[in-house]
């Protein structure tokens, strides 16, 4: 089993990357652009076969150390 | 009052506060290892500041993780001092023994200078040797020193005067909410400071406010 964190700051949160890559967007000439927000992605290889175990694991693993959860947010997608 | 710096690899001003120590103490501190498990017994711990881990995942996320840090933890609950300088106060907050974050500085550029700061709070054992309101100048060195809570979090801070140092009117080097440079924890014997008060104990290196935080210290914990 295979998981993929997403973790990004919180709405509301000051993006200034994001805000950054959003400029430098409007400077190439994609003026549809509007707020851009960015993140990083976290692949994880798992032992745990089962759906649910994984997915609780991973989200301890969030809770614990992949995430600062006073500033980030967390998506977990599990890939088989 | 003995003291240790706890060294973690990537951290580059643990020779800065161990110099000052030994200077206004006139002990040397113990230099403790990351993956030690069990601190001397002291009454200060500093977390210094630099780059631990390389900075990976999160500014002192993997620090807050390291072995050394669950004895500091259970030090502080029993009311050992802790003072975490930039990455230390970074380490802090991502421990949970400080509240809030530390962002990514709001303009994105590293900021390397002295800024002017205000000691706003005088009943805590790091700065009792200050006046309020005294201002004093320390060097700030760090890319990733926003600091951030939601306004509850702030509101408490300032109702319960923990809010220790604050950037001078107009001299915010990073975006941090409401100018906050420092703070206490709840028992108030923890502090985390993005400044450098280590680096200005000594006129060779361009000032000497830093000099009454570590005697209030002193003052203190001997």
């Amino acid at each position: 089993m295979k998981a993929r964190v997403f973790v990004t700051l919180k709405n509301g949160v000051l993006d200034p990357q994001g805000k950054a890559i959003g400029n430098a967007l409007h400077g190439l000439g994609f003026s549809q652009v509007g707020e851009v927000r960015q993140g990083k992605v976290i692949d994880l290889e798992l032992s745990e076969p089962d759906a649910a175990k994984a997915r609780a694991g991973v989200k301890e693993m969030c809770e614990k150390l992949l995430a600062n959860t006073v500033i980030e947010k967390y998506e977990i997608e599990l890939l088989q | 009052m003995k003291s240790a710096v706890i060294v973690f690899p990537g951290s580059n001003c643990d020779r800065d506060a161990a110099a000052a120590l030994e200077q206004l103490t006139g002990e040397k501190p113990a230099m403790v290892w990351h993956a030690d498990s069990e601190l001397p017994d002291v009454d200060l711990v500093v977390l210094p500041g630099g780059f631990s881990y390389g900075d990976y995942l999160r500014c002192g996320a993997m620090a807050a993780q390291s072995h050394i840090m669950r004895d500091i933890r259970e030090k502080a609950d029993k009311g050992v001092a802790v003072l975490g300088i930039c990455n230390g106060f970074q380490m802090l907050t991502e421990t949970g023994m400080l509240p809030g974050a530390l962002l990514r500085n709001a303009d994105l550029k590293f900021v390397c200078r002295p800024v002017g700061l205000e000691v706003e709070e005088t009943q805590s054992a790091f700065t009792r040797k200050y006046d309020r309101g005294q201002q004093v100048t320390f060097p700030v060195a760090h890319g990733d020193g926003n600091y951030f809570a939601d306004d509850t979090t702030l509101d408490r801070l300032e109702g319960e005067g923990r809010v220790v140092f604050r950037y001078a009117k107009g001299d915010n080097p990073n975006g941090s909410a409401r100018d906050i440079a420092g703070i206490l924890s709840e028992k108030r014997n923890v502090m985390g400071l993005m400044p450098h008060p280590e680096r200005v104990c000594d006129p060779l290196l361009g000032g000497t406010d830093g000099i009454a935080l570590f005697q209030s210290l002193i003052e203190a914990l001997s």
